[in-house]
């Protein structure tokens, strides 16, 4: 299933490019050659950015998801105080583009606190509070998809609030929410490209660097976009069998109850 | 019987919104009675016992359960540490969970026992609705039967002075409702005291000291069984026996 997506995915790309090499376009794939000098050199500086995308998607993926989570706390809670903070958290953060944020953040911020972010932890901050709003409501939206007697046989057995949300509702929200989560995290793959504004040198900021000194965007960003394919199928992949996993036995009741 | 009632309700009002779901209940169960509760849908039965066991605030009168008054309010009402026992329709047993965890969890955390006591009190406890062997299997595993009877034997295990069951075979196969009814008969000839909302008849004239119909929010009828099935006094308990016994 999975070797077949990921074969049809490089015959489209195969498929572009042939297209492409049809056109009166001249191109000029020594630049990205890999059995050429300059094109290693190339493809190593291009490739350099990778790491950098893998550290900020982990960092950010784990913030949003910690953040969202408490903030989802005050979305369950019963008082109307703190559903007011909720709804004004995930509609503030929820509404803002992540690009502005990253500029706010990273321009603006400083001039508030007084203290210069380097452009890494400025794009974290920003990313991560953009991702908990959505991360808050993936949470909120599993957990009141509980059924209401869940709750009620928890309270009757006489466990206390924490307890009922620690051992029967969260481990049952979090399995539901596991294919919302998983989308999140290809989401915030992908966004981190934006942090290549201020100048994080993540994969799409190494190919923009290369692309002016090599003036072959074409190709480079060909790559540049490669990359990123081959990291969401990464994460899609292992999503993908991490829900296998936990839904198991999930689907074990679907089976005894259709028997 | 000297000793005070373990339900005690007097005249009890619930509204939800400008409905009243219950008028003027006074209902007084002593320790190891059983009392089966009937009436058509809507007719406030549910609310009843869920109002006895807190899941339900009522707003006027008072109800006193073990001794201790129910506060009343629009919002629901305290935890009561698993001393009043409840089974409802859809089982709500924990899908993420094996039968045995199902059973040693609130007893874990609620009554701090070790996890060699919970587990050896969970197996007592499954021997007795006689599925011991299912204790590793999670509850969609089984049949409704057997979920239920795990669900029962999850209440057991907090040791309740007062069982509560919410029309337990009616979300049953046909075919799996008596082996949940024996198992409930058995309970009551231990001497648990017992309130039963369901249409089982058969069941309520075996097991029931009381038998109370309820139709519009309030109690209609109570008498023992004999009278209450051969010669109800008012006309809508006789319309509605000849209705569900009709077939």
């Amino acid at each position: 299933m999975n070797r077949k997506r990921l074969l049809a995915a490089l015959l489209i790309t195969c498929l572009l490019l042939l297209a492409g090499c049809a056109s009166s376009q001249q191109w000029g794939w020594y630049v990205v050659n890999p059995m050429v000098h300059r094109g290693r050199i190339n493809l190593l500086f291009l490739m350099s950015g990778i790491p950098w995308t893998i550290m900020l998607t982990l960092c950010c993926v784990l913030i949003s998801n910690l953040l969202g989570f408490l903030i989802s706390l005050l979305g369950l809670a019963e008082q109307r105080i703190a559903h007011l903070v909720y709804r004004g958290y995930v509609e503030v953060f929820r509404s803002i583009p992540p690009l502005v944020s990253i500029f706010w953040v990273y321009y603006g911020l400083p001039i508030l606190i007084d203290v210069g972010l380097e452009p890494f932890p400025a794009g974290m901050l920003a990313l991560s509070l953009y991702g908990s709003a959505f991360m808050a409501e993936i949470f909120r939206g599993g957990v009141q998809s509980i059924e209401r007697g869940q709750f009620e046989a928890s309270r009757t057995l006489g466990l206390g609030y924490f307890d009922t949300m620690r051992f029967v509702i969260f481990p049952q929200a979090l399995r539901r929410s596991l294919p919302a989560i998983g989308n999140q995290l290809v989401i915030m793959l992908k966004m981190t490209s934006l942090v290549s504004v201020i100048g994080v040198s993540e994969v799409l900021r190494r190919g923009n660097e290369l692309a002016v000194t090599e003036y072959r965007p074409l190709e480079i960003y060909s790559f540049v976009a490669l990359q990123y394919l081959v990291l969401v199928l990464i994460v899609s992949a292992g999503v993908r069998k991490l829900e296998r996993r936990m839904g198991s036995d999930e689907r074990q009741s679907g089976r005894a109850v259709t028997e | 019987m000297p000793e005070a009632p373990v339900v005690s309700m007097q005249a009890v009002n619930k509204w939800f919104g400008q409905l009243q779901v219950l008028k003027d209940i006074n209902l007084s169960v002593s320790s190891g009675e059983r009392v089966v509760i009937c009436g058509p849908s809507g007719s406030g039965k549910s609310t009843l016992i869920r109002c006895i066991c807190e899941l339900e605030n009522h707003q006027q009168g008072s109800i006193a359960v073990n001794d201790k008054t129910l506060a009343t309010g629009p919002h629901r009402g305290a935890n009561q540490g698993g001393e009043v026992g409840m089974v409802f329709q859809q089982f709500n047993l924990f899908p993420h969970m094996t039968v045995l965890r199902n059973l040693t969890l609130a007893p874990m955390r609620v009554r701090d026992l070790s996890r060699a006591e919970a587990e050896e009190l969970a197996m007592q406890y499954l021997e007795r609705v006689r599925i011991p062997d299912q204790a590793q299997k999670l509850p969609g595993q089984l049949s409704g039967g057997q979920q239920q009877r795990v669900a029962i034997a999850r209440s057991l295990c907090m040791q309740p002075r007062l069982m509560l069951f919410d029309e337990p075979t009616s979300a049953l196969d046909p075919e799996m409702i008596s082996e949940v009814l024996e198992t409930i008969i058995e309970l009551a000839d231990e001497g648990m005291t017992m309130i039963c909302v369901t249409h089982e008849m058969g069941f309520a004239k075996r097991v029931a000291d009381q038998m109370i119909f309820m139709d519009g929010g309030e109690i209609v009828e109570r008498a023992a069984p004999g009278k209450f099935f051969s010669s109800p006094d008012h006309g809508r308990t006789q319309q509605f026996l000849s209705q569900i016994l009709s077939h």
